[in-house]
């Protein structure tokens, strides 16, 4: 069996698991290439029956409209539901604080977002798209991670997990986070949806967009990040390796129009993807703080 | 690092097979720095990863990058200088893709390297030149062969401590054949290497010239893995039942699930465990295309000619191999929780997609782990240790022995109060 197929037949399984072990599962989705790669998994996992369990977007208002118009178009034509969890309501029932500052961002403010949607549907398990490869405490991350009912991750506590034998048991207020393509990387994913031809937004493509530099990222520019008084926006053909909202994700120059050309691109590229996240440059643990206090 | 953009071949990277590894030594052995050089030496390094720990080993006043932090996981880790838990890396060469499950060397973290080791094709058990086979050697062995590891490389590291001598080399590998040789291990390697120099393990030692073996990477790529998987014993434990439920599929009713082992065909004989109904495949999908045959590890749906009620938990096998079906399981047990093992206690226990509950009737005995000797007059069970032990189950279970397969020869106990996972099971 090739390498592909037996991520992708692993991955079906655990998503199949999810299905069977849980009562009230969803799939976080963020409208990136992960969580698109998840979903089609879960598509092919149920096939020809619908994908039995709901997909969540935790809405930061801070999105590429781009992505928010492949989203709505991804749920209606597969027949999906869609949940919206949105920051920006938690702002204003003054559940979270928005920072301050030319580097304000709405990521960490997800985590009480997240939380908070989880408990109002009763999800009892979240499919997330992260990946083992991307970040030094996500390489620790079991298929089957489990949440305490403050939906904390404990990293010196984690339940082994041997064989392709998964234990969802869990008390009442607790969750699991479910990564079912934990052992793809980046060029697996990229690989796997130029063979299976999975649509992703367009922005993943070159296009031209007034963007700035900060930092040795080159941002696009938008309403929700204020520029400096030395930084000038300006029209660059670029791309974007990952998306999340637009205050945290970096652009790279680029003029791959196909998937064909992003492969080759991602092949010769001496920076991981992450590079371009400045969510986890705050501080050497970022990720793993941030984890542990329930984001994804 | 080189820069040269070289042309990347899809279908090159299409074919490649999957190598799922892990790693074995007492601290300071020079795991990470192992692990770090196979990163780096076949370029899986981002330039931002090595920009982190060059700046880390400076600021540690290091004399040059010290590779092992690439492997440097958690805070908690990083303070105490230890790694606490199994971690996962990547790396990927022309010829196949690896996962490398890294695993702590101290004795109180068995339970991880027995989580690490129960998917790994290869175990690479380091031993420091200087040292030789040591009790902690001989645990890693012992485990490796009980998880049914297919190949065991045994590198002997810190070569340039000794001088790069030959006869230090061919003791150790005499010392640990002898041991071996109690073991149940089919394939055992052994390669002389220096993890800090990059000696033999991606490049060819020139200060070793005796060793005229493969190098550590070059194994890696060539080792035939293909029948670490049963290829015999057609066995479908059902995973979820597909119901569209739709006016277009309105009669579709498919049986969702990952081979566990052997072959299935269309037109096949099948017996449905616990039941006995038996029927035909009738179709085999995978996704929106049919198949017509699936083999293990493949994730399909099925659907057979008679309508039969069949749910998560049951096994679909061919008509003329069946697996064992037994509410009597023996098993060796390795002990993963500080809760010790009762005698007569209650457990969830999962196997396949199966879950029933199961009472522990008898301890037979403990296994001295560094000396592989029984210990019977000591019935106490507690975290690392390994015992083989009986249970009863409340349903019956549809075995075969861990030797002949890994998955349907394994087994979790699962902790009625806590749900942690406390046990894992290799059946006899
Ligand atoms: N001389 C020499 N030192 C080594 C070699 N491999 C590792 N070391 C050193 O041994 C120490 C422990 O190595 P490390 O990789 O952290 O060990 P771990 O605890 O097994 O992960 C470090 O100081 C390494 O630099 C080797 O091949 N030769």
């Amino acid at each position: 069996m090739k390498h592909l197929e037996e991520l992708e037949s692993e991955s079906m399984y655990v998503i199949r698991e999810v299905a069977a072990q849980f009562e009230r599962p969803a799939l976080l989705f963020s409208g990136g290439k992960d969580s698109i790669v998840c979903f089609h998994l879960a598509r092919k996992a149920f096939f020809p029956a619908k994908v039995p369990f709901p997909l969540v977007h935790v809405d930061t208002g801070h999105n590429f409209p781009e992505t928010l118009v492949f989203r709505d178009e991804l749920v209606k034509k597969h027949g999906v539901q869609l949940i919206v969890g949105s920051v920006q309501e938690s702002i204003d029932t003054g559940r979270v604080a928005e920072e301050k500052g030319y580097n304000a961002s709405r990521n960490t403010l997800q985590t009480v977002t997240l939380l908070d949607t989880i408990e109002k549907y009763k999800f009892d398990a979240c499919i997330g798209g992260a990946r083992r490869d991307e970040e030094k405490a996500r390489a620790k991350e079991r298929f089957f991670s489990h949440r305490d009912e403050f939906g904390q991750w404990d990293p010196k506590n984690q339940r082994p997990e041997l064989w392709n034998l998964f234990n969802g048991k869990k008390n009442i207020g607790e969750h699991f986070r479910v990564f079912p393509i934990s052992n793809w990387t980046e060029m697996d994913v990229w690989q796997y949806i130029l063979k299976e031809d999975i649509e992703i937004p367009s922005i993943y493509f070159t296009h031209e967009r007034e963007c700035f530099l900060r930092d040795g990222v080159i941002y696009a520019h938008s309403d929700f990040m204020k520029l400096k008084p030395t930084e000038k926006a300006e029209k660059m053909t670029v791309r974007f390796r990952t998306i999340g909202d637009m205050t945290c994700t970096g652009a790279v120059l680029s003029k791959a129009n196909t998937l064909e050309e992003i492969v080759q691109e991602v092949a010769s590229t001496r920076v991981t993807e992450r590079g371009s996240r400045i969510d986890d440059k705050r501080s050497e643990a970022a990720m793993e703080d941030r984890k542990k206090a329930g984001y994804f | 690092m080189t820069q040269e953009q070289e042309i990347f071949s899809t279908s090159a990277y299409l074919d490649m097979e999957l190598l799922r590894l892990t790693t074995a030594g007492s601290v300071d052995d020079g795991k990470s720095t192992l692990i770090g050089r196979l990163l780096y030496d076949s370029k899986s390094i981002f330039e931002d990863q090595y920009e982190s720990i060059k700046a880390t080993s400076e600021k540690r006043g290091e004399e040059y990058v010290n590779l092992a932090l690439l492997t440097d996981g958690l805070r908690a880790e990083r303070e105490q200088g230890i790694t606490i838990d199994v971690a996962y890396r990547y790396f990927a060469t022309p010829k196949r893709k690896f996962i490398i499950a890294d695993t702590p060397g101290h004795i109180q973290y068995t339970r991880n390297m027995v989580t690490g080791a129960s998917t790994a094709n290869v175990a690479i058990i380091l031993v420091d030149a200087r040292k030789g086979v040591i009790e902690q050697t001989m645990r890693h062995a012992y485990i490796a062969s009980l998880l049914g590891i297919p190949h065991v490389i045994l590198c002997v590291n810190k070569m340039d401590l000794v001088d790069h001598a030959q006869n230090v080399f061919e003791g150790i590998k005499k010392d640990f054949e002898a041991f071996a040789s109690r073991l149940e291990i089919n394939d055992v390697r052994f390669i002389p290497i220096s993890a800090l120099n990059g000696d033999n393990v991606v490049d060819a030692s020139t200060k070793m010239k005796w060793y005229t073996g493969p190098t550590l990477l070059s194994l890696l790529e060539h080792i035939h893995i293909a029948n670490d998987v049963n290829h015999v014993d057609a066995r479908f434990p059902v995973q979820y039942v597909v119901r569209p439920m739709s006016n277009e599929h309105h009669d579709f009713r498919g049986y969702a699930g990952r081979l566990a082992g052997g072959v299935l065909k269309k037109g096949d004989s099948v017996t449905v465990l616990p039941n006995g109904f038996a029927s035909k495949i009738k179709s085999i999908h995978a996704g929106t295309a049919e198949l017509e045959e699936a083999f293990a590890p493949q994730s399909v749906t099925i659907t057979l000619e008679d309508e039969i009620d069949i749910s998560r938990g049951d096994m679909i096998v061919k008509t003329d191999n069946v697996p064992q079906s037994t509410q009597d399981v023996e098993v060796m047990i390795c002990w993963l929780n500080e809760k010790k093992l009762q005698l007569n206690g209650k457990y969830f226990l999962k196997h396949t997609t199966r879950d029933v509950r199961c009472v522990v009737k008898e301890i037979q005995y403990k296994v001295n782990i560094s000396t592989i000797e029984k210990v019977e007059d000591d019935k106490n069970v507690g975290l690392n240790e390994i015992a083989k032990i009986t249970l009863r189950t409340t349903a019956p279970l549809f075995i075969d022995p861990y030797k002949r397969n890994r998955i349907t020869g394994s087994l979790i106990l699962i902790d009625e109060a806590t749900n942690v996972t406390v046990g894992a099971g290799m059946i006899v």
